[in-house]
């Protein structure tokens, strides 16, 4: 019997050994292409949710006011948020910790405590400005807000809470997709795309140019013009996106060997991103700063301004696209920032976990949605002045930030041989003092001005 | 009891009673004792830091240190890679709780003094993962003492005690230095370790993958999510990696080496013995999403004329892990697959019955080539709990059992 036995093992291997050898190439193949969507999501969506309320309200805002002049400052802001993006999946993905767990470690308890403590408030009032979003978008269409918005929290509270963590993710995806009504809304507006591509370079440099002289504007460098270029980085660039970016390439255990493919998917992202921007500035620039609506004073009333001058379908687009990114982000704020908070005290985490399991995450989740949504619902609440002040705070927030992802990304204790080069280096801490700088006329002019400084309203 | 955050900083003065320094450090030398402060770090602004070893501490109370000693008998400090660190290497770091099986991190250290001739101890008693530690590394200094004490009488302690806590060094020289072993990790369930495991960095898991025997460390790679596995063994040094996979059951070692890129794959099966490598081999000519690619080949096939006696006798020599098996699959004298013998049937029946007898009508095999989805559906068709896997000629090749269903259907 173990003479059968033996026999019947042997004729097993040998067939196996005649199965096609092709088996392999194709496991091989198929691999490589799930590994890679299984990688990329985290900084397409990062980068992403960047266009929110906020974000747009700023954009438009940008065009109307300062035309195609504003265009010059994309280049380098995507350089900016991709600098800065890079270096959270890189500490994802070597040290396979969030930013925030670094912190801890190696700041200590009552330094992360305040960060989070920062970190709450400002998300608060970021979730505030994304749920105002939602109001404006959905009057466009003629809906209250009293009806919009808090139908919009509980199916943001569901989604999350009852879809896993896959789908969820997927669901973003597909929704990264509807920022493209914002390039259809600018093909209806008709630009001058020749011009507009051109102030992609400083106007002020383009003016030394002869040739493309008569087509240039280059503004005077007021206080107005610096104050929304402090604005267009400001939210271009939001300190959660790089708590978030980070938990999220650990989550997915990116490890050094995938970390190419998170590293074009944030590269990706980024330029994405900023070329929605493109599209956004173009659109109001080419329709509400020609026909001299130079000063909006929200993202709705962007929109209205758009119909006479570029069609119902175009306003109906761009509210759309205000409604989806106020959406996206309102989902994905809250529960990064109560990942986030949990991770760095100790509290158990994550959407995977029951209710009886992380209390504290899910409470903090569904406190940030409801005080969120409330807010916006009392009446006559002083809306502009809460998102002024969430909108500094997010500027006092983001250098802070920035320092400890610099100090923490040039650890080679922590980072081996993936510390930052000289040359990104030069690059990160620019980019970190230019912010620093561009905060700072950001919040002076809160502080002293908040009329002007209604331009960084979300 | 006093607590770390207590004595962070305390003024510490020697036994005439002048200011020496305030306390930055403490440090144990797991070489003389595991729980013992062995010297304290005083920092003297831009002088060079001291240390108080434990004899020359006279007392100690909150925010205040008394030496037994003058100042000049103190040393000056060097750093000594045999110290542990209490605030650099365990405060606000994530330890493994052995006994509540669970990654957590440190929030304060709560010591017990002990009087022993003319000095005093400090031992560890425990780590404090809770709020009430939070709470005192937060305020301390800030509040005055009498509200911290309300405020943390207010919360519920929790606490982890000394030697149940499992520290994580990455650097494996510097465990064997700060004698860090992992055998209590051994004694957790591999399933509940792979869990811990996957709250750590990949430094971590490594440095723990690395220091458990083979068979601990193929069960918890067995439970570990995929990516993560090839992650690990792909840094492992090629012969522990290979000593690993052999312990791994063949399929879960397919699996393993089927993510891993190619050249690894080859040279770890190189260092396999030749009969595990070869069977492994065989497993990684199927998808993955197929039968072919779930089933495991070390399963027992035995002939359906031959009686409990000899199938007993042949089953006690084989080298086969039997945990999973409750049914064995049987041969006709053509060698195809001839149903299956359930052992609980096999362990009531008579010596000198045959398989045959003990047969049930039921004989559901599957073809090697088929997809995933149809496997799902037998066993939820006819409660299976095994299921064989057959060739072209219908011989049997493998076994599928229902924990790898299981983990399929919850990917």
């Amino acid at each position: 019997m173990e003479a059968e036995g033996a026999k019947i093992a042997k004729q097993g291997t040998d067939w196996r050994s005649r199965v096609a050898g092709a088996a392999r190439t194709l496991r091989a193949s198929r691999k490589r292409i799930a590994l890679f969507l299984a990688v990329v999501g985290p900084g397409l969506i990062v980068a992403n949710v960047d266009n929110d309320a906020g974000g747009i309200y700023v954009y438009s805002q940008s065009g109307a006011q300062f035309g195609y002049s504003v265009l010059w400052s994309i280049i380098p802001m995507t350089v900016a948020l991709y600098v800065s993006l890079e270096m959270c999946s890189r500490m994802g993905a070597v040290t396979g910790k969030g930013l925030s767990d670094l912190i801890r470690e190696e700041f200590g308890l009552r330094v992360t405590f305040f960060v989070m403590a920062a970190v709450l408030i400002v998300n608060l009032g970021n979730v505030l400005a994304e749920f105002a979003g939602v109001a404006s978008a959905m009057e466009v269409f003629g809906v209250s807000k009293y009806v919009s918005v808090p139908l919009a929290a509980l199916a943001v509270w569901i989604l999350v809470l009852r879809g896993s963590a896959k789908s969820v993710e997927k669901i973003f995806l597909a929704v990264c997709t509807v920022y493209f009504a914002y390039v259809i809304s600018a093909i209806l507006a008709k630009p001058d795309w020749l011009i507009a591509v051109l102030h992609l370079v400083p106007p002020h440099l383009l003016k030394w140019i002869p040739s493309v002289r008569p087509f240039v504007e280059a503004p005077p460098l007021s206080t107005s013009y610096l104050l929304i270029l402090a604005a267009l980085v400001g939210t271009t660039i939001a300190p959660w996106q790089h708590f978030y970016l980070q938990a999220a390439v650990v989550e997915k255990r990116v490890g050094p060997r995938q970390y190419a493919h998170t590293r074009k998917d944030v590269l990706v992202g980024s330029i994405s991103c900023m070329v929605i921007v493109f599209f956004i500035i173009v659109c109001t620039a080419a329709t509400l700063y020609q026909h001299g609506h130079r000063d909006i004073p929200d993202a709705k009333s962007a929109a209205l301004a758009l119909e006479p001058l570029a069609g119902k379908f175009a306003k109906a687009l761009f509210a759309l696209g205000l409604l989806n990114a106020s959406l996206f982000a309102a989902s994905i704020l809250p529960l990064s920032t109560s990942y986030v908070i949990c991770e760095a005290m100790g509290f158990e985490s994550g959407i995977d976990r029951k209710w009886s399991e992380a209390k504290i995450f899910y409470s903090l989740y569904t406190a940030l949605i409801v005080l969120g949504a409330l807010l916006i619902l009392i009446p006559g609440a002083p809306l502009i002045r809460i998102a002024v002040l969430s909108q500094v705070a997010n500027g006092f927030l983001l250098p802070l930030v920035l320092v400890f992802i610099l100090l923490l990304v040039n650890r080679r204790d922590l980072m081996g041989e993936e510390i930052n080069s000289r040359g990104f280096n030069w690059v990160a801490w620019g980019t970190t003092v230019a912010m620093i700088l561009l905060t700072l006329i950001l919040v002076y002019t809160a502080i002293h001005d908040p009329a002007s400084a209604g331009i960084a309203v979300g | 009891m006093l607590h770390v955050t207590d004595l962070m900083g305390a003024e510490t003065y020697d036994a005439h009673g002048n200011f020496v320094g305030r306390v930055r450090e403490f440090f144990i030398e797991p070489a003389e004792s595991a729980n013992r402060i062995s010297h304290l770090l005083l920092s003297r602004g831009k002088f060079q830091p001291l240390v108080a070893r434990h004899d020359q501490i006279g007392s100690v109370a909150q925010g205040n240190v008394r030496l037994n000693c003058g100042e000049r008998a103190l040393e000056v400090y060097q750093p000594n890679e045999g110290w542990l660190a209490v605030r650099k290497d365990l405060l606000d770091q994530q330890i493994i709780d052995t006994s509540g099986r669970k990654v957590v991190r440190v929030n304060d250290v709560d010591l017990a003094e002990q009087r022993v001739n003319g000095h005093v101890e400090l031992r560890i008693l425990q780590v404090d993962v809770g709020l009430p530690g939070a709470i005192r590394r937060l305020l301390q200094g800030v509040a005055s003492p009498a509200l911290l004490r309300k405020l943390v009488a207010k919360t519920l302690p929790k606490t982890i005690r000394w030697e149940f806590v499992n520290l994580i060094e990455p650097d494996p020289l510097r465990r064997v230095k700060l004698r860090i072993t992992h055998e209590r990790l051994e004694d957790i369930h591999p399933a509940d370790l792979a869990d811990i495991m996957e709250h750590l960095s990949a430094a971590e898991r490594q440095s723990i993958i690395a220091s458990l025997d083979e068979e601990t460390a193929a069960e918890v790679l067995g439970e570990l999510d995929a990516r993560l596995t090839s992650q690990i063994v792909e840094k492992l040094d090629p012969e522990k990696a290979a000593d690993i996979l052999e312990e791994m059951a063949p399929d879960a070692a397919a699996d393993l080496l089927g993510d891993l890129p190619q050249e690894t794959s080859d040279e770890l099966l190189e260092g396999m013995p030749n009969q595990e490598a070869a069977e492994v081999r065989g497993l990684l000519q199927f998808d993955p999403s197929t039968a072919g690619g779930m089933m495991n080949p070390a399963f027992p096939f035995v002939g359906e004329n031959s009686t409990r006696e000899e199938v007993l006798e042949w089953m006690r020599k084989q080298d086969i892990n039997f945990d999973q098996m409750d049914s064995l699959a049987l041969l006709d004298s053509g060698a195809h697959f001839a149903g299956v013998a359930p052992v609980a049937r096999l362990f009531l029946a008579e010596p000198q019955q045959t398989m045959k007898e003990l047969r049930p009508d039921l004989r559901v095999s599957v073809k090697a080539d088929a997809e995933e989805k149809e496997v799902f559906e037998l066993f939820d068709k006819y409660n299976l709990r095994t299921l064989t896997v057959v060739d072209d000629n219908n011989s049997p090749i493998g076994v599928i059992t229902v924990d790898d269903v299981v983990s399929r259907l919850l990917k």
